[in-house]
């Protein structure tokens, strides 16, 4: 892409596709003798691990799509088969789930590279545009994959969006409308989604190739801001960027590792594993973490069209950059005001993250509108004013003195350091904010077999588990995603396949119709699923004065609690991710008698310390004694609670073990190729520095 | 011209579909269980609609309010059928980014929204909160004392 190539294939029959299609000349002077900065850093290692990332988004979606059914009744259902019953179904669907969110860390690192090291600047306008237009098409599409999946964050998520456009004025309902092909969000508004979901990552990728023409024709920027002149400025392509890339990308595969095999839930929400309800709203919406900074500027504008115009104008708003900021320099290396106002955006942004994650009331909102005051104003008043005013330091000659001069300052880290701690204090301090309006007292922490890197399953309690649903829990919970043959699976309760059978048999499962077109009863074969207690879910809730008992098959995953603010970040490193199984064996054990003073419960419902509100409509379902144990574990209710919650993990991801296993071999394989990867890549690098 | 009316097919199959404005017919609802001070959950062309039975406390309430106070403002006489004033008919749907609101909550005895804080009283009307406008009335009438007919 970047002018006629001197490659000369010697073997005749590349000579003879060379001659009819250039392609390889094209490769060739693209990717191997494409000049590139000498002095580029590791942050430049973004666009080709962002290339990766689009690669594979692509690859597992297609293969997910093999497997999904786009219909409002099965969707979830078929997300769940995904991950049950398809070989690796699992391993795809968190590298498609993490790697969203992996792929928006990596563009939002390159899209702060850009703007630290002015990469925007002439010649680089319409390359920084196009980026900008990939951004926007990412978000489309990463909003309308969240949809798919179909739970109760998909569904209202989806709402919130598309009734952002019934701001329009005149036209706002029409277009909703429009988007939904119905009169709220339902089924024509997934399966449209799912065809645009397929589709934009292909006009991505196609966007994409124009990024990198638009890159190839202005060179690389680099970390000094002056252009290549010299062929002592830059070194080629491949080897040197090549290895480099290998690297970065190498070691961002690590973290992304982390989140596949070890946190596969921790940036995700607990209410997106409820199926999705048109008649109840989650008492919170929150998108995915990498909307949140707009999200808070949308909530932070009393103005329903205000916000809306406010929250578009501020993506829109990086398009114009490269006229907003008109200073010579490049590099805000060299501009020592717009370096220290650099880092206080992005501390700007990190904080409306924040916000956008929180309630819209009392302090948040204030903080909100300041922020959103200083993210335009960063833009519009600030950049456009330092062009004029700041004195910036004098840049080097060319490349090749910046790499010489490399001795220099290291001011930069220290800088950053001290701005890393007030973010931390800021969001401590938001943190005990939170924590005061909270009344209501967290679940204890349990000790979980299965936590941790190596955790598994205690064999023993989950069948001690299945023991007690199926003698309490299952006269009023269903279990819908568990067949009998799950019992026998590899990492699960450790039946053998004879016994599974011998559990399916005593069941009376519906089957026919028959011969005589009649609907008969017959004893449970292991490819059967549990049977619900009720036929459906109005007889549920007439059994149950008006509540519906929920399927248990996800509980531990559905529920869970606020870890606040110093904890989530630890919970990162421990991998603790046990909230849910926490949650539900403190519910289990949180019943009380008699509510404490000043604390009234309706009729019909019981005083829980750890349910939401603390009226809930289950009476205490275990009691000492109730069930007995074969293998001499106490009748209490503290085992009860524990064995039936370690079997409903279990239930909720059977594949946990694999999962585990399969994330140590992969780990260590990563481990040893980054190491080796970057022993090649010094000695590559030897006579470049 | 012709590009025009070749794309015109393109943007109007993403409207609802016959099945889809087929089954937004009107319905009927049974006043005569909903007891004083309760209401009810209905569902209409896929929007919940909120049938309240509104006590006296309530109604009083929506009428001292200056009208010329409110953000939308609209006359609760506006939003019931004469005749019938205990009853109120709204979609339940935020008016802000459309979720569903919760009855019988917030500090003005009618609906609360949980996703932006927005506040309705007993009329529906937008006391609180971003939201710009009332809770929409659905088009409704009564066939009989105890009986309506929604759409």
């Amino acid at each position: 892409m970047s002018g006629p190539s001197d490659y000369q294939p010697t073997n005749p029959a590349l000579k003879w596709i060379e001659r009819r299609l250039p392609i390889m000349g094209l490769v060739h002077s693209s990717f191997v003798a494409y000049p590139t900065p000498r002095n580029l850093n590791y942050w430049w290692t973004f666009g080709a691990i962002l290339s990766v990332m689009l690669g594979l988004q692509i690859l597992t979606g297609v293969i997910l799509a093999m497997h999904y059914t786009p219909e409002a009744t099965m969707a979830f259902k078929s997300v769940e088969s995904i991950v049950r019953d398809v070989n690796y179904g699992w391993l795809l669907r968190n590298m498609h789930a993490s790697g969203a969110s992996m792929f928006f860390l990596a563009v939002y690192i390159h899209m702060f590279r850009g703007l630290y090291y002015g990469s925007y600047k002439e010649p680089r306008e319409i390359l920084w545009i196009l980026g900008v237009i990939i951004y926007l098409l990412m978000m489309a599409t990463g909003f309308m994959g969240y949809v798919l999946p179909w739970g109760q964050m998909s569904f209202w998520g989806a709402t919130v969006i598309t009734n952002l456009f019934s701001a329009v004025p005149y036209f706002g309902d029409s277009i909703v409308t429009l988007l939904w092909g119905g009169y709220s969000v339902g089924n024509p508004t997934l399966n449209r989604f799912f065809s645009l979901h397929y589709l934009l990552p292909f006009v991505i990728a196609g966007v994409v190739v124009l990024h990198i023409w638009a890159l190839h024709v202005a060179g690389q920027n680099n970390p000094a801001g002056v252009e290549a002149k010299t062929e002592k400025d830059t070194v080629p392509f491949t080897p040197y960027a090549t290895i480099k890339d290998a690297f970065g990308i190498s070691c961002f595969m690590l973290l992304y590792a982390w989140f596949i095999f070890y946190m596969p839930n921790y940036l995700g929400d607990s209410d997106n594993y409820i199926v999705a309800n048109p008649g109840v709203t989650p008492a919170h919406i929150v998108p995915e973490w990498y909307y949140l900074p707009f999200y808070a500027i949308l909530r932070s504008i009393p103005n329903k069209l205000a916000g809306v115009i406010a929250m578009f104008s501020a993506i829109l708003i990086l398009a114009f950059l490269p006229w907003l900021d008109t200073a010579k320099t490049k590099s805000s290396k060299y501009r020592p005001l717009a370096k220290q106002f650099f880092w206080i955006f992005v501390v700007v942004c990190v904080l409306l993250g924040y916000l956008g994650a929180q309630p819209p009331e009392g302090i948040y909102v204030i903080v909100g509108r300041i922020l959103t005051f200083c993210y335009f104003a960063y833009f519009l008043i600030l950049l456009p004013l330092l062009s004029r005013i700041e004195k910036p330091r004098t840049v080097p000659n060319s490349i090749a003195d910046d790499v010489l001069a490399k001795a220099g300052s290291k001011s930069a880290p220290m800088v950053s350091t001290v701005i890393a701690l007030a973010i931390a204090g800021a969001l401590f301090a938001g943190s005990a904010q939170n924590a005061r309006a909270e009344e209501q007292e967290a679940p204890p922490s349990q000790k979980w077999s299965f936590s941790g890197p190596v955790g598994k399953y205690d064999r023993g309690s989950l069948q001690r588990g299945l023991k007690v649903y199926k003698e309490v829990c299952s006269a009023c919970h269903s279990l819908n995603y568990i067949a009998f043959r799950n019992l026998a699976d590899p990492g699960g309760p450790g039946y053998s396949g004879a016994q599974a059978k011998a559990f399916a048999e005593e069941y009376k499962i519906k089957d026919g119709p028959n011969d005589q077109g009649e609907m008969f009863e017959r004893p449970g074969r292991p490819a059967d699923y549990f049977p619900s207690p009720f036929p459906n879910e109005q007889a549920a809730r007439a059994a149950n004065g008006g509540a519906n008992p929920p399927d248990l098959s996800l509980i531990t995953k559905a529920r869970s609690y606020e870890r606040g603010f110093p904890m989530f970040v630890v919970d990162f490193f421990s991998q603790f991710q046990e909230t849910g199984p926490n949650y539900v064996n403190a519910i289990l054990q949180g019943f009380e008698d008699k509510p404490p003073a000043g604390v009234s419960i309706p009729e019909g419902s019981y005083y829980n310390k750890y349910f939401p509100g603390h009226a809930i409509k289950m009476p205490k379902p275990l009691n000492d004694g109730q069930v007995t144990f074969d293998d001499g574990s106490p009748a209490t209710v503290a085992q009860y609670a524990k064995d039936v919650t370690s079997f409903l993990m279990w239930a909720a991801e059977p594949h946990m073990e694999a999962r585990k296993r399969l994330g140590l071999q992969v780990f260590v394989f990563l481990i040893l190729f980054t190491g080796l990867l970057y022993f090649t890549k010094k000695k590559v690098w030897a006579d470049a520095h | 011209m012709g590009g025009l009316a070749t794309l015109w097919p393109f943007v109007a199959q993403m409207n609802p579909d016959a099945s889809t404005i087929a089954a937004g017919a009107p319905i009927e609802v049974d006043l005569a269980p909903i007891a004083e001070g309760q209401d009810i959950k209905v569902f209409w062309r896929g929007k919940p609609v909120y049938i309240s039975h509104r006590t006296k406390k309530q109604i009083d309430e929506a009428r001292k309010v200056p009208v010329s106070s409110l953000p939308d403002p609209q006359s609760d006489e506006a939003r019931v059928k004469e005749g019938h004033d205990q009853w109120l008919v709204v979609i339940g749907i935020c008016t802000h980014l459309g979720c569903i609101p919760i009855a019988h909550e917030g500090n003005y005895d009618g609906f609360f929204c949980p996703c932006h804080g927005s506040q309705y009283d007993s009329s529906g009307r937008i006391r609180q909160g971003p939201a710009p406008a009332n809770l929409p009335v659905p088009p409704y009438q009564f066939v009989s004392d105890s009986k309506i007919q929604i759409g």
